[in-house]
């Protein structure tokens, strides 16, 4: 089939971008990147710069893959990062528009590769459990109830891709901060920390110039691990709470 | 050169303790002031920098990634080996050596693989406590499944998503030190070579991947967790982006490449469905707990399916040839990696593959959803549940087990496998064989050391399912924090080493004349294409069977088409800018020799071992037979010029506990 994309081009982060048009001709078998591999053969073919995409593990779990794809980070469908995205999607003729995720606080490297090392400042303010290696008693010391352990997990699937904050228009990272909040906080290895943890991860997350929260939940509909926002309701209980005996605020 | 293994003294389950507390210490104001470089943040890199910076050690950690979450270590699926004996089935310490040692096949290093064993429990502890939200069962406790080539449940898993979880875990112990300023952390660096000063390993030359700025760090000494090179068969299931070039780097300034030809072929993984393929998608191990493979028994059915006139549902059981049950009934469906393969390998070459290529066989789930089905029933107090019930309920366990799996496959495929079986086909996996170290995980170059994938020291020539992030986490977490005491414990008198010294300026320009070179070949072909090539030659002569002959075609075909490399290649940009392609460029340079030793060690290695099978050495059933007499030992390359044959360096390797037997899973 062929298709045409219109392509955000930016030479780098202080450059001004605009969308180019390209066409291409894919199987429906490709994944949406390998399409792209092929746009790129062919450019490098003509002489001519390929686009910068990032990726790496293309099967959804590294959270290296982004893009906006007709207007949704991830593309089209549910619960499916791009690398992750096959062409079947698509038919002869259509037309594909394709972005980097747009957020203050991601600012474009080159053409569709964004900087995320915002999200790095917020686990490093507090999205871990302080414990030295070889300090730990016997694994099972602790048991966990099925519930808990599996609602942890749940939210440890978070990938870091960013696709919550990129999907909403206040460009909040409330989705991403409070799946490590409430992954952590939830163990009992993490409650020691629970308090500080989530006033310091919010603190560093307004520092970075996410936006606030409004509930639009444009973030849940557009995680590809389906991340709840019961997660955020979460956060916010923790969050007063721990305000109100804020002389913890580090 | 002798190469000498510095294992301690002392009977194997005393050598690791005794020698843990008799190595020289580093006291705490000495440790502050000694510079450590970790390049690589997967399991090990991120285990050992966090461990190390924890312990007082200014630490700098390198990762070409935009963060350390996205190291290759984050795809690992099934699970984590370790001798808790939790369920009480007779494991302990010494069956998981056995195991191990067994599984690869008599051709690692016994007291390696013993301290292995020992450290394993230690790694549990440690990630539960960071949070790693392991499975576990109604009572609260730790769930354990089984992998390929034991017969004790000792794996630990999260979902499909084991790795994710502890590459998080050790990212969250690293995100702590990065913020206490014990570790510097740079993301979007490439290390390109190495920097030698008086024999010693003091730094590195890396690139901003960002501004294609090339920079030189110093330390005392470095650590290479830089990951396996089966991307040197371009399709395999490795992340697109791991490549060898940290330690090929390191190679080429006289460190040695040990086993290169010991790569794992993984048997169950998606097959490929066309040219433009850029990856192979692992279906984990853990499946074959529940799923059972089989093929047509017959011709005529094999080639109605691809031709797409029957289905897997229209072959009667009685037609069905479950062959691992059939030719290993021991252990059945869960043979070790390199068996499983061979014979799915075996199948297809007898015309009975179920794909439109020819090349899959069918993991079929049926069974399991019958079995699990009706326990489920049986638990729920359903009595005499029809079909539909039982069917629904076992599809339930089984996505609660492989949920994600299934979607991943069917969003590949387009095929829903719990309706039909899964189609699944041998590929590249992983890379037993990398740079060869001690006992203390050092190169035969002082201060130099390697851990995780990258080296090669544990699973000799075949890896067991659920061992590699054993062994990652174990070298970072409870290895080199010890081991690298007795190299730096002799340089509490050095100081900061310098990055003014003439052998960095000298290495920076020879780094940037390297990329100048690639610059200005100015070509016609992408670095992409090239790497294609050569993981076809790969692939057909240092694949899954390997012959003498083929070996010895292959090798004069790499190397032309790594002049043709020299001669043609186009990469477009320029260097002062993010530019991926002359990233790939680079990697595939290195690729393009390592490929050349991976065949000429294929060729040296007259016997068929692990993931190494030379097709000339098989029994009469199509099992590998090795040659102890005279290839018991680890083959260990020099080649820092390669303009010349590499220089082979042996490791006998003794055994003093595990018998040398037949590798038999019958
Ligand atoms: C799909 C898949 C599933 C797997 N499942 C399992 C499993 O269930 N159980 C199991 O035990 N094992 C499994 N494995 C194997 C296991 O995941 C790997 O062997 C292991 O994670 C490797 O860890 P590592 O830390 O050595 O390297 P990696 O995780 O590959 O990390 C390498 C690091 O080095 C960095 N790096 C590399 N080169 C450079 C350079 N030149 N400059 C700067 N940085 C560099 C990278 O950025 C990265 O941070 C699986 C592997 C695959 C492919
Ligand atoms: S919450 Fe979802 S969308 Fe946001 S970073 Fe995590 S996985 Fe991506
Ligand atoms: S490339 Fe890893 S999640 Fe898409």
């Amino acid at each position: 089939m062929k298709l045409t994309l219109k392509i955000w081009r930016q030479k780098d982060a202080k450059s001004k971008g605009g969308f180019e048009t390209y066409t291409v001709e894919a199987s429906t078998h490709m994944s949406f990147l390998e399409m792209l591999d092929v746009l790129n053969e062919s450019l490098i073919r003509e002489k001519k710069e390929p686009v910068a995409f990032e990726h790496d593990c293309r099967e959804g779990i590294c959270g290296a893959c982004s893009l906006v794809i007709n207007g949704q980070p991830h593309g089209p469908w549910a619960k499916t990062t791009t690398c992750q995205l096959h062409m079947r999607q698509y038919k002869d003729g259509d037309t594909i528009v394709v972005e980097p995720y747009r957020a203050v606080a991601f600012p474009v490297l080159k053409d569709l590769v964004v900087d995320r090392s915002s999200f790095e400042r917020i686990i490093q303010a507090g999205g871990f459990i302080s414990v030295n290696t070889g300090q730990p008693q016997d694994a099972n010391s602790i048991p966990i109830d099925l519930d808990t352990a599996s609602k942890a997990f749940d939210a440890a699937s978070c990938i870091g891709c960013g696709a919550c904050v990129a999907a909403c228009p206040n460009s909040s990272a409330m989705l991403f901060t409070s799946a490590k909040v409430a992954h952590l906080n939830m163990l009992p290895q993490g409650k020691v920390e629970a308090q500080q943890r989530v006033l310091n991860m919010v603190k560093q997350m307004d520092l970075e110039g996410f936006g606030r929260c409004s509930n639009i939940t444009a973030c849940e509909a557009e995680c590809p691990k389906g991340i709840s926002i019961e997660n955020i309701a979460r956060m916010n209980r923790e969050y007063w709470a721990a305000s109100l005996g804020s002389e913890k605020i580090a | 050169m002798k190469l000498d293994g510095k294992v301690p003294p002392g009977p194997l389950p005393e050598k690791w303790t005794k020698y843990r507390s008799s190595m020289p210490l580093v006291s705490p104001s000495n440790k502050m002031r000694l510079e450590i470089i970790v390049v690589g943040s997967g399991l090990a890199g991120a285990a050992a920098a966090a461990s190390l910076g924890e312990l007082g050690y200014s630490v700098k950690c390198f990762t070409f990634h935009d963060s350390p979450r996205r190291a290759h270590s984050i795809a690992a699926q099934g699970g984590i080996n370790a001798a808790k004996n939790y369920f009480n089935d007779g494991d302990s310490v010494g069956r998981l050596f056995y195991d191990t040692i067994k599984g690869g096949d008599y051709r690692s290093r016994e007291a390696n693989v013993y301290r292995l064993a020992e450290v394993s429990n230690n790694i549990i502890d440690q990630a539960v406590a960071q949070g790693v939200p392991f499975a576990r069962e109604y009572g609260g406790m730790l769930e354990n499944r089984s992998f390929g080539g034991v017969q004790v449940s000792r794996t630990f898993y999260a979902k499909g998503q084991t790795g994710q979880q502890l590459l998080l875990g050790a990212y969250q112990a690293l995100s702590r030190q990065i913020a206490k300023g014990t570790v510097k952390m740079y993301n979007r660096h490439e290390m390109l070579d190495i920097v030698t000063i008086e024999g010693k390993t003091r730094g590195i030359i890396t690139r901003n991947l960002v501004t294609g700025e090339i920079e030189r760090h110093a330390a005392h000494a470095v650590l290479l967790c830089t990951g396996g090179y089966g991307n040197v068969f371009y399709l395999s299931t490795n992340a697109m982006n791991c490549n060898v070039s940290a330690a090929w780097r390191a190679v080429r300034r006289g460190a040695l490449m040990a086993n290169p030809c010991f790569t794992q072929i993984h048997p169950t993984c998606i097959p490929q469905s066309g040219d433009y393929q850029s990856k192979l998608t692992l279906m984990s191990e853990s499946l074959r707990n529940d799923g059972r493979v089989w093929v047509p028994g017959k011709k005529e059915d094999a080639k109605a399916i691809q031709e797409g006139r029957k289905t897997a549902l229209d072959i009667p059981e009685g037609d069905r040839d479950y062959f691992l049950e059939r030719r290993y009934p021991a252990f059945g469906n869960l043979v070790p990696r390199d068996v499983a393969s061979r014979a799915a390998k075996v199948a297809c070459d007898e015309g009975l593959g179920v794909s439109p290529t020819g090349l899959a066989v069918f993991l079929d789930f049926s069974d399991a959803f019958e079995r699990y089905g009706r326990s489920t029933a049986n638990i729920k107090g359903i009595h005499n549940p029809d079909a539909a019930t039982i069917l629904q309920l076992g599809q339930k366990v089984i996505e609660d087990k492989y949920g994600n799996l299934f979607e991943m496959y069917e969003k590949i495929t387009g095929e829903n496998p719990y309706k039909l079986p899964m189609k699944i086909y041998p590929a590249v996996h992983y890379t037993m064989g990398g740079v060869w170290v001690d006992y203390n995980l050092e190169t035969n170059i002082p201060g130099l050391f390697v851990l995780g994938e990258a080296n090669f020291s544990d699973h000799g020539a075949n890896r067991l399912g659920a061992s590699a992030l054993m062994q990652g986490l174990a070298d970072g977490y409870f290895v080199i924090p010890y081991t690298i005491g007795n190299f730096l414990s002799k340089d509490i008198k050095t100081p900061k080493i310098s990055t003014d010294a003439p052998e960095f300026v000298k290495t920076a320009e020879e780094v940037q004349a390297r990329l100048n070179m690639l610059m200005n070949i100015k070509g016609n072909q992408s670095a992409e294409s090239f790497h294609r090539r050569l993981g076809k030659l790969m692939w057909e002569y240092c694949g899954m069977g390997r012959t003498a002959e083929g070996l010895a075609k292959g090798r004069p075909l790499v190397r032309a088409l790594r002049e043709e490399f020299y001669r043609d290649l186009y990469v477009p940009g320029t260097m002062n800018e993010f530019n991926p392609e002359l990233e790939k460029a680079y990697r595939v340079a290195d690729f393009l020799e390592l490929g050349e030793l991976l065949m000429i060690d294929a060729q040296n290695r007259n016997e068929s071992c692990g993931g190494h099978f030379r097709e000339e050495f098989q029994n009469d059933k199509g099992d590998a037979v090795r040659n102890d007499e005279e290839y018991a030992y680890v083959a260990a390359w020099e080649w820092m010029d390669t303009s010349k044959d590499p220089i082979l360096h042996k490791e006998e390797l003794t055994f003093e506990y595990a018998e040398l037997k037949t590798r038999s899973y019958e």
